[in-house]
């Protein structure tokens, strides 16, 4: 099975995607970085209501063997969170760009965005 | 990652065929997974999994003095180890640190075939040879010459009962057998293994082992068999609570304190490190490795802190783990003394907070039958 990399969704270099619609950001973290961390067993969120800064961590994964934080790809306050994957971690790895989301943040700066990387420019950072 | 720096076993292509990913293993190319840690765990505890652990070391000591010599340099008993039996012992510097915990095979009267942590093969092939030097014995390092296989779980003797002629049920626990044929090749074979399951090991030649890897993967089709990696092979021995050297063993460890009490016979032969591990019996060790369970939701890993209710740190977390047997997150840590009885509140330090967790029994893990 070939990753995937939807074309509506923005891409971030520590491997987390943002999907933008009306000011708000639904955050999830790529099929690669799924598959780097191998089977997934844990997740640390924020609150909602907490806000972040772009590039600050905002929760951990853990995977069998790894630790890997969780990076805002822009600023924000945490609207929601995806309370479905402290029990089901793996929810993620089944399906990184739908159910496994991770936080939907109200957009701090629009002017963040930019420099997020399209589809085809994240791809070319894994080759 | 650059596979050309990397040690090699004669198995990478069979790793890379099955889609293992491999990493550097202490300097090894080697699969950490194929299809994921938990499904290969799982198929270990159910059927079988089939492991290349061909980064050991083995190194061979033989000669007259030979039982001399492994007897004063192990912790156990090696007097009563017949030949065709297998024996645990951890191996101690004199002040009772550890140099490494290896198991040995009595091949003859006089010869013995110490199986030791790839990490720590130079290190003790030199620890031997220097201590080597008062006794009429030969002292030689096979480890490049030899491919090892580990075939464990429940359907491991069925499996690799059909690749061999020999009666695989008259090998017991910790017991093997040289000249056995595997799949055409002349192999030593013992009922041994590193995941808390029924299973055996495969000595062989390297330009051997591919052909024993393919023959045992297609004798195990239908039961399930699947190759795992060294990350199940982590999880597995980790339920069963076996030490890992470099976290439950080492230089400062020495074995009372991590419950190896059973492999160390005081009132036997001497042995290196005799003297301080008697004293250490006597007043008792001052910290103890404990298994215990999160209550908090959170995972511990090596070196976290551990700390009591009253929040004084009060030793560390040498292994920890989601158990996909258990379900549970589970660790296993040094504590002081007192604070290792079953049902002693702990908490682990998990960034920068304090996670509660409670003293269990170990092993996590004991098969059934």
């Amino acid at each position: 099975m070939s990753a995937m990399y939807p074309e509506d969704l923005l891409y971030a270099e520590n491997h987390e995607w943002i999907r933008v619609e009306n000011g708000t950001g639904t955050i999830g973290i790529t099929d690669y970085a799924q598959d780097q961390l191998g089977d997934l067993v844990f997740v640390e969120l924020p609150e909602e209501g907490d806000e972040f800064g772009q590039g600050d961590p905002f929760g951990v994964i853990e995977s069998v063997k790894a630790v890997a934080d969780f990076y805002m790809p822009v600023g924000g306050e945490i609207i929601e969170v995806n309370e479905e994957l402290l029990d089901a971690p793996e929810i993620i790895s089944e399906d990184p760009y739908d159910e496994g989301w991770i936080i939907k943040v109200k957009i701090a700066d629009d002017g963040e965005l930019d420099a997020l990387m399209n589809s085809e420019d994240y791809q070319a950072t894994l080759d | 990652m650059e596979l050309d720096k990397l040690k090699k076993t004669p198995l990478l292509e069979c790793h890379q065929k099955y889609g293992g990913k491999i990493v550097d293993f202490g300097g090894w190319a080697l699969p950490v997974q194929y299809t994921g840690i938990i499904d290969e765990h799982r198929a270990v505890r159910n059927s079988a999994g089939l492991f290349d652990v061909s980064h050991m070391g083995e190194i061979r000591v033989s000669g007259p003095q030979a039982l001399d010599l492994v007897d004063y340099l192990l912790t156990n008993d090696v007097t009563r180890v017949s030949v065709g039996q297998v024996q645990y012992s951890p191996m101690c510097y004199p002040d009772g640190g550890v140099v490494d915990d290896l198991i040995t095979y009595r091949v003859g009267e006089d010869e013995f075939l110490l199986v030791v942590n790839a990490a720590n093969k130079d290190k003790d092939h030199e620890w031997i040879v220097d201590k080597a030097d008062d006794y009429d014995v030969t002292v030689t390092d096979e480890s490049d010459d030899t491919a090892l296989l580990a075939i464990q779980g429940p359907r491991a003797e069925v499996i690799l009962g059909r690749v061999t002629d020999a009666d695989l049920s008259g090998i017991k626990f910790f017991r093997f057998r040289t000249g056995v044929q595997v799949a055409g090749c002349e192999v030593m074979v013992s009922r041994t293994g590193y995941t808390g399951e029924d299973g055996f090991e495969v000595y062989c030649e390297p330009d051997e082992a591919p052909e024993i890897f393919q023959a045992l993967m297609d004798a195990g089709q239908d039961d399930e068999l699947v190759p795992a990696g060294l990350g199940a092979r982590d999880t597995l021995r980790f339920e069963a609570t076996l030490p890992l050297y470099g976290q439950e063993l080492g230089p400062d460890i020495n074995p009372l304190e991590a419950g190896l009490s059973f492999f160390v016979k005081l009132d036997a032969g001497d042995f290196i490190g005799r003297d301080a591990l008697r004293s250490v019996h006597e007043d008792g060790p001052e910290r103890k490795l404990v298994g215990f369970e999160m209550v908090d939701r959170g995972i511990p890993r090596t070196t976290y802190p551990i700390f009591d209710v009253e929040d004084n740190e009060v030793g560390h977390v040498s292994s920890g783990s989601f158990s996909p047997t258990l379900g549970k997150n589970v660790g296993m840590g040094f504590v002081r003394t007192e604070l290792a009885e079953e049902g002693t509140d702990l908490q682990i330090g998990v960034r920068n907070r304090k996670l509660d967790a409670v003293v269990i029994g170990a092993p996590f893990y004991t098969r059934k039958g």
